[in-house]
C-alpha cells in the first residue's frame, strides 16, 4: 500500500497548496510531503532490499498495474531526494524573486504534480500506461519551464513540448507494436515482468521495430544526441531548483524506461540492443563533451553536462555486463544527485551576479565566496574529479568496459569524459577566479549588472549542504544499503 | 456473418483507412490554420469508423468503446479547450513563410508514404492474418505525416494538430494490431491528448501576449553562437 501513498502523496500536497493559506502554508506543505515521502520511499526501498519479498508490498489485485523491484525503488528514492532538496531550495529562493502569492502557488502546485508524474514511471508495471505518465511529465514541467514568461522561457518550452511529444508519438507506435509482440508470443499479461517472460517467444521483427521506436522516442525526452536540441534550452530557462528536478532526475527517470527493455531484447533473436546503446551514448557523450567547450551561458553548462552524462549512462548499458551495469546505477546515483547540486550553486551564482553570461562574470570568488566556492565545488565534481562521486562511478565503468575487452568504446569514452572536464572547469575557473580582462576591479563590474544581490537566502544555502553530503560520501563510501539496492538494481538489467 | 458481409466491411474499413491518409496529405498542404483543425476533426471521424467497422468484422466489443471516446473527445472537446485556451487569433492565420512550399512538401509527404508500406510491410508480415489490413502501413504514414507537418509548419495550430495527428497514425495501427489493449488505457491516452490541447493552448496565449505572434515556431532567439539580449533571470 505504501507504494499507492508515496505516489498520491504530491496529488494532496498540490491540492493542499491550493487552499488560500499564505506563503508559510503553501512552500510548507510543498517541503513536507517531499521530505515525507522520502523517508517512506527510504523505509520501502530497505523492505524491498531485505524483506526479500516484494510482491508482499502490494496487494495481488494490483499485481497487474503496479510493481516495486530495485531498479524502481532505485529511481524511486532519488526522485524524492531530489525533490526534497529543490523543495528546500525553492523556499528561499523563489520568495527572493519578489513574485506574488498566486504566482507561488502555481509554481508549488505544479512542481507537486510534476513531481507526481515522474513518481509514477517507476512504479507502473503496465507499459502503455508508463508511456502515459512520460508524457504526463513534459506536460506538468512544461508550465515550469515557461513560469518566467520571458520570451526565451516561453520558446523553451515550446521547443520542449513539440520535441518531448513528437518524441513521444513515436515512442506510443513503439508501445503498441510491443503490444502485438507480447500478444503473438501469447503473452498473458502486458507488463515489464509478462514481457521478459513472453520475450523468447516474441517475432524479432516486432519486438526490433518497438525497441528502436521507443529508444529513439523516449531518447529525445532523455536528451539523446541528436535528439537533444531542446534540452539546453528547457533546462537552461526553467527556475533553477525545477532545473536540478529536470536534469537531475527526470533525464534518469526517462532512461529508466529505455533500460526496462534491455532484459527483453536479450532473449529476441538478432537484436543489438547492447550496439544501439552503446552507439547512440558514445555519439551523445562525444557530442556533448565538444559542445561544451563554446557555450556561453552558465546554466547550459551544466546542460549540456546532462547530455554528457546520459551518454555515459547508456555506454555503461551497452558495454554489458554485469559490473557495468552496476556502474550505470551507480552513475544515476551520483549524477542526480551531483547535478541537481549545480544548479542549486548556479542558481546561487544567478542571485549574486543577475546574468546566466560566463564572459559577465568574473572573481565570483571574492564578491560572494559561498556561490563561487558551491559553483568550483559542483564543477569538480560533475567533471569527475577525484574524490567525488561522478569520479568513482564512472572509474567503475571504464574498469568494467575494459575487463569486457571493449577497448574501442573505453578508449572514447575516456577521452570525451577528459575533454568535458576541460570544458566545464575553463569555464568556470574564469566565472569563480578569473579577472576582469578590462583592468576594472572585479567590484565594478558585477555591479554594473542590476538585480545582483550578496544575501543568499538561508534556505538555499541549507539546501546546497544538503546536496553536498552523499556528492563528497558517495565518491570515498557507499554505504552498505546502497550498495546491495545498487546490485538488486543492476542485476534488474538481465534476465 | 456470412463472407460477403466481412469483405463488404473489410472494403469499406480499407475506404475509411484512405481517407484517413488523404486527411494528412491536407494538413500538410492546408495554409488556412481552421481548415487544418476541421481536416483533423474528419480525420478524427474516420479513425472512428475504422474502429467500429474493425470492432464488428473481429467481434471486439471493447474497439466500439474507443471509436465512442474518439467521437466524442477530439470532434467535441478538442475544439472547445482550444476556444476556451488559446487566443482566438490562432484560427484565421493563414501561413505564408512555409519552410517548404506545397509542391514540395506534398512530394516529402508522397515519399514518406511510400517508405511506410516498406517499414510497415515487415510488421504486417510477423502478426496473424487477422491482425493485419491496411491499417498497418497507413497508420506508419500518418505518423511520419504528422511528424512532418511538424518540422514545416511555424503556427501555432498547424503544430498542436500534428502532434495529435502523430497519435491518430500511431492508434490507426494500435486498433489493428493491438486491439486488445485495456479500455482504460484508450481512455487514459485520450485523456492524455486533452493535456496536450489544454497545456500547449496556455503556452501559446501566454506567447501571443509576451511577443506578440501565435507563429511560436518562428522564435528562435535561444542558440549558442549569436548574441541574444541580456536575460535577467533573477529580477524578472
Amino acid at each position: 500500500m505504501s507504494v499507492i501513498v508515496i505516489v498520491l502523496l504530491p496529488v494532496l500536497a498540490a491540492l493542499l497548496v491550493c487552499i488560500p493559506l499564505g506563503l508559510r502554508w503553501v512552500m510548507g506543505v510543498t517541503v513536507v510531503s517531499c521530505l515525507a515521502d522520502l523517508l517512506l520511499t527510504a523505509q520501502l526501498a530497505w523492505r524491498v532490499v531485505y524483506g526479500h519479498v516484494p510482491h508482499e508490498l502490494l496487494e495481488p489485485a494490483w499485481s497487474n498495474w503496479l510493481a516495486v523491484d530495485g531498479l524502481s525503488v532505485l529511481i524511486l528514492l532519488f526522485i524524492t531526494f531530489v525533490a526534497s532538496t529543490a523543495a528546500i531550495y525553492a523556499v528561499g529562493y523563489m520568495t527572493h524573486e519578489a513574485l506574488t502569492l498566486r504566482r507561488l502557488r502555481l509554481y508549488c502546485a505544479n512542481y507537486n504534480l510534476f513531481i507526481f508524474s515522474m513518481l509514477a514511471i517507476p512504479v507502473l508495471a503496465e507499459p502503455t500506461l508508463v508511456w502515459i505518465v512520460v508524457e504526463l511529465t513534459t506536460l506538468c514541467s512544461a508550465l515550469l519551464v515557461s513560469f518566467y514568461n520571458t520570451r526565451e522561457a516561453l520558446e523553451a518550452a515550446w521547443k520542449y513540448v513539440v520535441l518531448s511529444l513528437m518524441g513521444a508519438g513515436l515512442a506510443l507506435f513503439g508501445f503498441l507494436v510491443m503490444f502485438a509482440a507480447s500478444h503473438a508470443a501469447g503473452g498473458q499479461t502486458y507488463t515489464w515482468a509478462g514481457l521478459v517472460a513472453a520475450a523468447p517467444r516474441m517475432p524479432p521483427v516486432l519486438m526490433q521495430t518497438a525497441f528502436l521506436l521507443i529508444l529513439i522516442g523516449l531518447g529525445t525526452k532523455v536528451g539523446l544526441v541528436p535528439m537533444h536540441t531542446w534540452l539546453p534550452d528547457a533546462h537552461s530557462q526553467a527556475p533553477s531548483p525545477v532545473c536540478a528536478l529536470l536534469s537531475g532526475i527526470e533525464t534518469t527517470s526517462i532512461l529508466y524506461v529505455i533500460l526496462r527493455l534491455i532484459p527483453i531484447m536479450q532473449a529476441v533473436q538478432g537484436a543489438h540492443a547492447g550496439t544501439w546503446a552503446l552507439v547512440l551514448g558514445l555519439i551523445s557523450v562525444g557530442t556533448a563533451a565538444f559542445l561544451l567547450l563554446q557555450v556561453r551561458d552558465y546554466k547550459r553548462l551544466f546542460a549540456f553536462s546532462t547530455v554528457e552524462h546520459m551518454g555515459i549512462m547508456l555506454t555503461a548499458v551497452g558495454l554489458g555486463g554485469s559490473a557495468a551495469a552496476y556502474g550505470a546505477m551507480q552513475q544515476i546515483v551520483s549524477h542526480s544527485v551531483t547535478k541537481s547540486f549545480c544548479f542549486f550553486a548556479a542558481g546561487l551564482a544567478l542571485l549574486a551576479t543577475g546574468t546566466r553570461e560566463i564572459a559577465a562574470v568574473r572573481g565570483l570568488i571574492r564578491r560572494v565566496p559561498v556561490a563561487g566556492a558551491a559553483l568550483i565545488f559542483g564543477g569538480l565534481s560533475i567533471a569527475g574529479a577525484p574524490p567525488m562521486a561522478v569520479f568513482l562511478s564512472e572509474l567503475l565503468i571504464l574498469k568494467a568496459g575494459l575487463s569486457q575487452g571493449h577497448y574501442l568504446a573505453v578508449a572514447l569514452l575516456a577521452a570525451f569524459i577528459v575533454i568535458a572536464f576541460f570544458g566545464v572547469m575553463a569555464h568556470l575557473n574564469r566565472m569563480v577566479f578569473g579577472t576582469s580582462s578590462n583592468g576594472a576591479s572585479d567590484r565594478d563590474d558585477l555591479r554594473t549588472h542590476a538585480g545582483g544581490t550578496s544575501s543568499l537566502p538561508l534556505s538555499s544555502r541549507l539546501a546546497l549542504i544538503l546536496a553536498a553530503v552523499p556528492v563528497l560520501l558517495f565518491g570515498v563510501y557507499i554505504p552498505r544499503p546502497l550498495h546491495d539496492l545498487l546490485t538488486m538494481a543492476a542485476a534488474a538489467l538481465s534476465r | 456473418m456470412n463472407d460477403a458481409t466481412q469483405q463488404l466491411l473489410q472494403n469499406l474499413n480499407a475506404l475509411a483507412t484512405g481517407l484517413f491518409l488523404l486527411t494528412a496529405f491536407g494538413i500538410v498542404a492546408v495554409r488556412q490554420a481552421n481548415a487544418c483543425l476541421n481536416l483533423f476533426i474528419v480525420q478524427s471521424l474516420l479513425l472512428a469508423a475504422s474502429a467500429a467497422l474493425l470492432g464488428l468484422r473481429y467481434g471486439t466489443s471493447h474497439l466500439y468503446g474507443v471509436a465512442l471516446v474518439n467521437l466524442i473527445s477530439k470532434p467535441i472537446i478538442v475544439p472547445w479547450l482550444l476556444r476556451k485556451t488559446s487566443p482566438a487569433g490562432i484560427y484565421t492565420r493563414r501561413e505564408i513563410d512555409q519552410v517548404l512550399d506545397i509542391p514540395i512538401s506534398l512530394t516529402i509527404a508522397l515519399a514518406l508514404v511510400i517508405a511506410a508500406y516498406f517499414v510497415g510491410a515487415p510488421i504486417a508480415n510477423a502478426v496473424s492474418a487477422a491482425y493485419r489490413g491496411p491499417n498497418v502501413p497507413i497508420g506508419i504514414a500518418v505518423l511520419l505525416l504528422g511528424a512532418f507537418t511538424l518540422t514545416v509548419r511555424r503556427e501555432a495550430l498547424p503544430l498542436l494538430i500534428g502532434l495529435l495527428v502523430m497519435e491518430n497514425g500511431a492508434f490507426l495501427t494500435g486498433i489493428s494490431i493491438a486491439r486488445d489493449l485495456g479500455m482504460l488505457v484508450e481512455l487514459a491516452i485520450a485523456t492524455d491528448g486533452l493535456i496536450i490541447v489544454f497545456i500547449m493552448g496556455v503556452l501559446v496565449r501566454a506567447v501571443q501576449k509576451q511577443v506578440g505572434t501565435t507563429a511560436v515556431g518562428a522564435l528562435a532567439s535561444l542558440k549558442e553562437t549569436a548574441t541574444r539580449p541580456e536575460t535577467d533571470e533573477a529580477s524578472s
